[in-house]
């Protein structure tokens, strides 16, 4: 079928739209979030930038095939709701995606534009879509059919989960999330800070999941409140393990069980989950002194120190390789640098002191060189002796990775895993015939975009193996 | 959400709750625990399981209120609907069999002495516990834990019931370095640190119930770190309980008090815009 001819003669030239920012000062106060969203004009330039190629090579590189082309076409039409509903076709959290997808390693990475001019800002067009609808609040109205298909239980309430509800709901099969902690969402609720994703957008698109019949159980630990072979005598057919990376790595340095010292984890958990932001307002405390130094370079750390510099804190990234190194999204470290957060490069952490009441006091570095690549390809750094310094500092925050969550594997010898996570075959079954796995609990830490992409071809594989049941009352 | 089917206050400030749990009351071994969130604005807390009922699918928590969330959850009345409650959390006590095995606890940990005590002696161990209050009236569970071991004693800070002194000095009254081949001791940092001290050198492998502050209980954060034999292990994964010989009970206190300024804090907080609950 021949596409209509467009409304509109795209423009490629003009200027990629900036995403309109809260002020680096005022935002460095606030937990409000940092990025405001395009303006419907800003929208109408940027959404004409697309070529509406022939062969839309950025829907090849979403994982999740949103029908961006078209997508786009119904925003630079200003069919803002439309183009929504295209992208519900393939996802329902484009306000969770349109913020926090690594969409310039994906989608905008393949837009042809980008050959010649700034690649589309599909990324904010998808959070624009979003935003748009979720002022409407259409979706939440519609009442939908109750699953009548076989029973799936979905461990752990992350991305990778959520989006394989999506699907298996659509298809009619009677679909349980299980999660450990008692909000939903997984890194998306209690790793990610509301100044990047505000937990409204997060909420209600998982509101939309619970309105098309999808059931969640909070506090729920699968191998601790129930075993995988207990879900299975209780009906459930195929069972996702989507428990994620949450296991965080120490230092391993001495002083590292000081008073103000945290691991990221923690950290953000006090904050973004039990809103410790809000102290007292809300019950749960956390240490922030005048002088923070959070150690690493991912994500964690960039979103640890953009919370402690908001709590009032001076605060220094130290990170053991250079800037160009750094892991986590550039975007991200522009922000945290525009916020007033200093960076020290190639120095690392090899003890910490304490006062004592056994409260962190100082910190002691190390300078590094980089040295020949190592396995990862990137130049090792090699620690200068000679270069040992001790800083002044009241808050440590270890932001130095994590590995796959342990407590099913635990008690699952069944699952066979490797250094921890849980190794799948190409159909993401895992070594227990009809269970899957998915996200960072077999890719370690990875993203929210991966992380979806391995749930919906779980999901997809779910169905496979499942579409031959007949169906249950 | 979990209904409280019952609430018993034991002692001045120490309360017993039985709560709906079917899943947790059907899977729990003894020594292990639960978090709770009393209230949907509560903090997440951590409480031993001490007893399970399988006629009503409900699990029993013995609470000392000591602070804000503590005090919030014994507010809840029979037929009032818990916010969170998940577990069971942690690993449950070593057991051994055919022993002499001491169980000492003070406070509120004397409840969470009963199940493993109960254990220990359903497992045919010789089973002596000693338990400490602060006064007579301070005394819990006392007819259950007469019930559950071979040998019982109380100690109280004033005399007024049993041994004069504590459990530590109570123990060393009774018994000498071949007494006992196991122990288990629960109760307040000090107190487990001395039986630790007090048992050095006796050949008596003895486990401590650790009580460190925990935020999720599924070892993702690490808050509720602690340092045995020189290594960090995650309470609320590795643990609770740990060899009490090898356990740095001086980190464990420090890291105990890292936030009892801003915990007053929060409790002084409500009260003043009026929503205390006693
Ligand atoms: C601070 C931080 C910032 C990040 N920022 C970004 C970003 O900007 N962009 C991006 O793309 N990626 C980012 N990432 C990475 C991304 O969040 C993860 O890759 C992604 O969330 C993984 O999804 P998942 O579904 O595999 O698991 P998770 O999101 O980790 O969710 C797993 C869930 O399972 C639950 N669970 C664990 N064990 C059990 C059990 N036994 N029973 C029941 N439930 C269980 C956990 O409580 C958790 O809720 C960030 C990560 C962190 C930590
Ligand atoms: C595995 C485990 C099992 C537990 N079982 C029980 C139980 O069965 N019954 C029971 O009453 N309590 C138990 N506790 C202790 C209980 O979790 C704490 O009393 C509770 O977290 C205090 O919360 P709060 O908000 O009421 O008081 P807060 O306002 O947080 O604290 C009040 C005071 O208590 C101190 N405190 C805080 N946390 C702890 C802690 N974890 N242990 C000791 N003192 C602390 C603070 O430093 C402060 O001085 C257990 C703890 C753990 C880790
Ligand atoms: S989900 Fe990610 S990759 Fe796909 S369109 Fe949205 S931003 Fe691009
Ligand atoms: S590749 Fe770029 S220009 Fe082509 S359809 Fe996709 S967004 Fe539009
Ligand atoms: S309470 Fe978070 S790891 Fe133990």
């Amino acid at each position: 079928m021949a596409a209509p001819p467009l409304k509109y003669k795209p423009n490629p030239k003009a200027p990629r739209q900036a995403l309109p920012l809260l002020d680096a000062q005022v935002r460095a106060r606030t937990a409000e979030e940092v990025a405001l969203g395009f303006t419907p004009e800003q929208v109408s330039v940027e959404a004409q930038r697309c070529l509406q190629c022939a062969k839309p090579t950025c829907v090849e590189a979403c994982p999740l095939h949103i029908d961006i082309k078209r997508f786009i076409a119904r925003l630079a039409e200003n069919e803002f709701q439309a183009a929504h509903d295209v992208i519900s076709e393939q996802s329902p959290f484009p306000g969770v995606c349109g913020r926090v997808c690594q969409h310039e390693l994906f989608c905008e990475d393949a837009c042809i534009v980008g050959r010649k001019w700034d690649p589309v800002a599909i990324g904010s067009l998808e959070r624009f879509a979003a935003d748009h609808a979720r002022l409407r609040m259409q979706e939440l109205a519609t009442s939908y059919p109750k699953p009548t298909g076989p029973k799936v239980a979905l461990v752990g309430s992350g991305p990778a989960s959520l989006i394989a509800a999506y699907d298996l709901i659509r298809w009619n099969y009677q679909v349980t999330i299980f999660e450990a902690l008692h909000k939903l969402g997984g890194v998306l609720a209690y790793g990610i800070p509301n100044f990047r994703l505000p937990r409204e957008i997060l909420r209600e698109e998982i509101a939309r999941l619970q309105n098309m019949g999808v059931e969640f159980v909070v506090d729920f630990i699968a191998g601790k409140t129930a075993s995988l072979a207990e879900l299975m005598e209780e009906g459930y057919q195929a069972i996702f393990i989507g428990t994620g990376a949450g296991l965080p790595h120490m230092m391993g340095i001495p002083g590292e069980n000081l008073v103000g010292v945290y691991t990221a984890n923690e950290f953000l958990t006090r904050i973004n989950l039990m809103e410790a932001f809000k102290f007292p307002d809300a019950p749960t405390p956390v240490r922030v002194g005048k002088r923070t130094i959070v150690v690493g370079g991912g994500n964690s750390a960039m979103d640890a120190a953009r919370w402690a510099n908001r709590m009032g804190s001076e605060t220094t990234i130290l990170y053991r390789r250079g800037r160009v190194e750094l892991k986590a999204r550039l975007e991200e470290i522009e922000h945290a640098e525009e916020e007033g957060i200093k960076f020290e490069f190639l120095a690392a952490p090899v003890a910490l002191y304490g006062d004592e009441n056994g409260y962190v006091k100082e910190i002691e570095c190390i300078r590094m060189e980089l040295g020949e690549p190592d396995e990862s390809g990137r130049r090792a750094p090699v620690p200068i002796e000679s270069s040992r310094h001790r800083i002044a500092v009241d808050t440590v925050v270890a932001a130095i990775g994590q590995a796959p969550n342990p407590t099913l594997q635990k008690v699952t010898p069944q699952l066979i895993t490797r250094r921890g996570r849980i190794l799948i075959d190409e159909h993401g079954e895992t070594s227990m015939a009809h269970v899957y796995a998915g996200g960072d609990v077999v890719r370690g830490g990875s993203t929210v975009i991966l992380a979806m992409k391995d749930g919906r071809a779980a999901a997809q594989a779910i169905h496979n193996a499942l579409s031959g049941t007949p169906e249950v009352q | 959400m979990n209904r409280v089917l019952a609430k018993r206050e034991l002692a001045p400030l120490v309360t017993l709750l039985e709560v709906e749990a079917p899943r947790i009351q059907r899977r729990w071994k003894a020594g292990q625990f639960i978090i709770i969130r009393p209230l949907e604005t509560s903090e997440r807390i951590p409480l031993t399981i001490v007893d399970s009922n399988a006629e009503r699918q409900s699990i029993t928590m013995v609470i000392q209120a000591i602070g804000k969330t503590t005090k919030e959850a014994v507010s809840l009345e029979p037929e009032a609907l818990m916010c969170d409650l998940v577990g069971p959390l942690g690993e449950p006590a070593t057991m051994s069999k055919g022993k002499n095995v001491v169980c000492m606890a003070g406070g509120v940990g004397v409840a969470e002495l009963l199940p493993v005590a109960k254990a220990f002696h359903q497992a045919g161990n010789r089973v002596t516990a000693l338990c400490g209050a602060r006064s007579e009236n301070y005394r819990i569970l006392d007819a259950e834990l007469k019930e559950a071991v071979d040998e019982l004693h109380w100690a109280t800070d004033d005399g007024s019931f049993g041994f004069h002194g504590n459990v530590v000095q109570l123990l060393n009254s009774l018994a000498g370095p071949d007494t006992f081949q196991e122990g288990h001791v629960i109760g307040p940092i000090p107190m487990m640190k001395a039986a630790a001290e007090a048992t050095r050198g006796w050949g008596l492998k003895l486990h401590a119930s650790l009580n460190p502050v925990m935020i999720d209980g599924t070892g993702m954060c690490g808050g509720c770190r602690v340092t045995v034999g020189h290594e960090v292990k995650f309470a609320c994964v590795d643990g609770p309980e740990f060899d009490a010989h090898l356990v740095d009970f001086d980190e464990l206190t420090r890291r105990n008090r890292a936030y009892r300024e801003m915990e007053q804090e929060s409790l002084n907080h409500k009260c003043r815009v009026g929503l205390d609950i006693h």
